[in-house]
């Protein structure tokens, strides 16, 4: 069996197991993460709550875990919706006939410079905040630097001979790029969506955060942090644990994006 | 340079467009359609005089021609939290945000091109190796927690610097006071702007003290630090320029979350503030007011290029 190289192994280890915690977790520990206590408002540690009560006394370990999913979900799906707009635009940037490529080019130019946060708060403002919605909107103002990219990678490959030779040989072009050049695509790409999907985990821990994204009685990482900022002076521990996770999270896919981009 | 600022005044005109179609096709595809950036708050003869100003009954393409008409001359509504005109409101908040954007910048050039330019000439060195570490873990961590925990330590456990807020509520605000409430926030947002522009200078540099120029220029006796400032740090610049204008729109967006964390009162927190309270006339205004920001800095940024780079200077 072929072995992927270790620091690929280490960094899929670190998603593997933040999803296992997330997907199976809730198999093992079964308590309800949206179950209100207000007699044990902000606990410490113990046995019945082994990483405590939030602030309305729910248990913290449960909501991690569902949060988990939440997090793991959106990014992933958000960062698959970024990277199949990015290399759909970026080939049709780097294709003919010229109009059509230069006038593609320069709306993602245009694109990439506008502010995307603002964008999305337009978007959740008007549509509400689905996990669908969260999805399609993260990924749909996420997807300019992977444009960018399958548009220089397309534009250099091309001109390699054996591409130049399967066009003469009367392969048309939407061929052309899907058996010759997107393979080639492979390794960059993957490193780019693993960062894509770590900025999409930040991107939505950051709106559930403010309230724009996955809310009450939902939990997830960031909107744990709400409730945590009010009670920072009784509970502060209530900070830590959805931070590091997401830190944890977003490290494992800019490492394994790391890896990947070292192999390309 | 005349022409190169043309094509990228061009440029920055396109970028506005796209941002004011894309909020028009949003509003019209919103649940409710145009009609909802009339305050519900306000009676029915009063929001059918708003929604007969908006033309919800037009076509769409005479709605949207009517749309465009309507922001060149700075008609963006009115705010249903604020009951102001929507424009006068965000540009009053602007200033506290821009303030803030600018010194996280300034800070963050001032670390990051130092740090850059000593990892870039020594890669591999174990200084190099600690501030990889150190870059890569700032990319990670979320801004808004890193803001949170920053609260938590500095502010309420160690009482150094306040928690929150421009000035000191009731006090007589002095410069010391402003400085202080703006070393958190500016921080925070600094923060991964550095490690984004250390990685890049890092890379230019490693690159550039190999470049076929510079060994002649060591041989003809220049010090290193002459090679370096002279030889492969000015044209570092050019490339520099360009990876902060792609930073800009993400530090906007950043100083939103930041703002809110710490009660700053800019546009930030005014657009969180009018997203949780459905104002759309506000939430869309901010977007577009935003986009032009970020439009005027980049051509502020593209004057800077002819600076940099004489090519550019002397290009028709």
């Amino acid at each position: 069996m072929i072995r992927a190289p270790r620091p690929i192994r280490r960094a899929a280890l670190g998603i593997g197991v933040l999803a296992a915690f997330a997907f199976v977790g809730p198999l093992l520990y079964r308590v309800d993460p949206t179950l209100i206590d207000l007699a044990h408002t902000a606990a410490a540690m113990s046995a019945a709550h082994p990483l405590g009560t939030d602030e309305s006394g729910r248990d913290v370990l449960a909501r991690l875990m569902s949060g988990g999913r939440v997090s793991l979900v959106v990014g992933l799906a958000a960062g698959l919706v970024a990277l199949i707009v990015g290399t759909l635009v970026g080939a049709l940037a780097a294709s003919r006939p010229r109009w059509l490529a230069t006038i593609t080019s320069r709306l993602l130019d245009a694109a990439m410079a506008v502010p995307a946060f603002f964008v999305l708060l337009v978007i959740v403002t008007l549509f509400g905040a689905g996990t669908a919605t969260l999805i399609a909107a993260i990924g749909a103002t996420a997807w300019m630097g992977i444009g960018r990219l399958v548009r220089a990678e397309t534009l250099s490959l091309r001109e390699r001979e054996y591409v130049t030779v399967a066009a003469a040989l009367g392969e048309s072009r939407p061929r052309l790029f899907l058996r010759h050049v997107l393979p080639h695509l492979v390794p960059v790409l993957t490193a780019a969506a693993s960062v894509g999907v770590a900025q999409a985990v930040l991107t939505e821990s950051a709106l559930s955060f403010l309230g724009l994204g996955v809310g009450p009685p939902d939990a997830s990482w960031g909107n744990m942090l709400t409730g945590a900022q009010q009670n920072l002076g009784a509970a502060p521990w209530l900070a830590i644990y959805p931070g590091a996770l997401i830190v944890a999270l977003v490290l494992s896919c800019n490492s394994l994006s790391e890896a990947f981009r070292r192999r390309a | 340079m005349g022409g190169f600022l043309l094509r990228r005044l061009l440029q920055g005109l396109l970028v506005l467009w796209l941002v004011t179609t894309a909020t028009f096709l949003l509003i019209h595809a919103a649940p409710g359609g145009p009609a909802i950036l009339a305050d519900p708050k306000l009676s029915p003869v009063e929001r059918q005089a708003i929604e007969a100003r908006l033309g919800v009954d037009q076509p769409l393409a005479t709605q949207y021609v009517r749309w465009h008409a309507r922001l060149i001359r700075g008609d963006l509504g009115r705010s249903f939290l604020y009951q102001t005109p929507t424009l006068a409101t965000v540009v009053s908040r602007l200033p506290n945000t821009l303030v803030l954007v600018v010194v996280a910048l300034l800070v963050s050039l001032l670390i990051a091109v130092p740090v850059g330019l000593a990892v870039g000439t020594r890669p591999g060195s174990r200084f190099d190796r600690l501030v990889g570490v150190i870059n890569f873990t700032s990319l990670a961590i979320p801004p808004f927690w890193f803001g949170i925990v920053a609260i938590l330590l500095v502010a309420a456990r160690w009482r150094l610097l306040p928690a929150g807020g421009m000035v000191t509520p009731g006090q007589n605000a002095d410069l010391l006071d402003r400085l202080a409430h703006l070393i958190l926030p500016a921080a925070v947002l600094a923060l991964p702007l550095s490690a984004e522009l250390i990685r890049f200078l890092r890379a230019t540099v490693a690159a550039g003290t190999s470049a076929s120029h510079v060994g002649p220029a060591a041989a003809r006796g220049l010090s290193a630090g002459t090679v370096l400032r002279r030889h492969v740090a000015r044209n570092a610049l050019v490339p520099l320029l360009t990876v902060l204008g792609l930073q800009i729109p993400l530090l906007v967006g950043g100083a939103a979350v930041t703002e809110t964390v710490f009660a700053w009162p800019g546009m930030g927190r005014l657009s969180v503030e009018a997203a949780l309270g459905r104002d759309y006339p506000l939430v869309m205004t901010i977007a577009l007011v935003v986009a032009a920001t970020v439009v005027t800095a980049n051509l502020l940024l593209d004057i800077a290029y002819g600076w940099a780079d004489p090519r550019i200077r002397s290009e028709a």
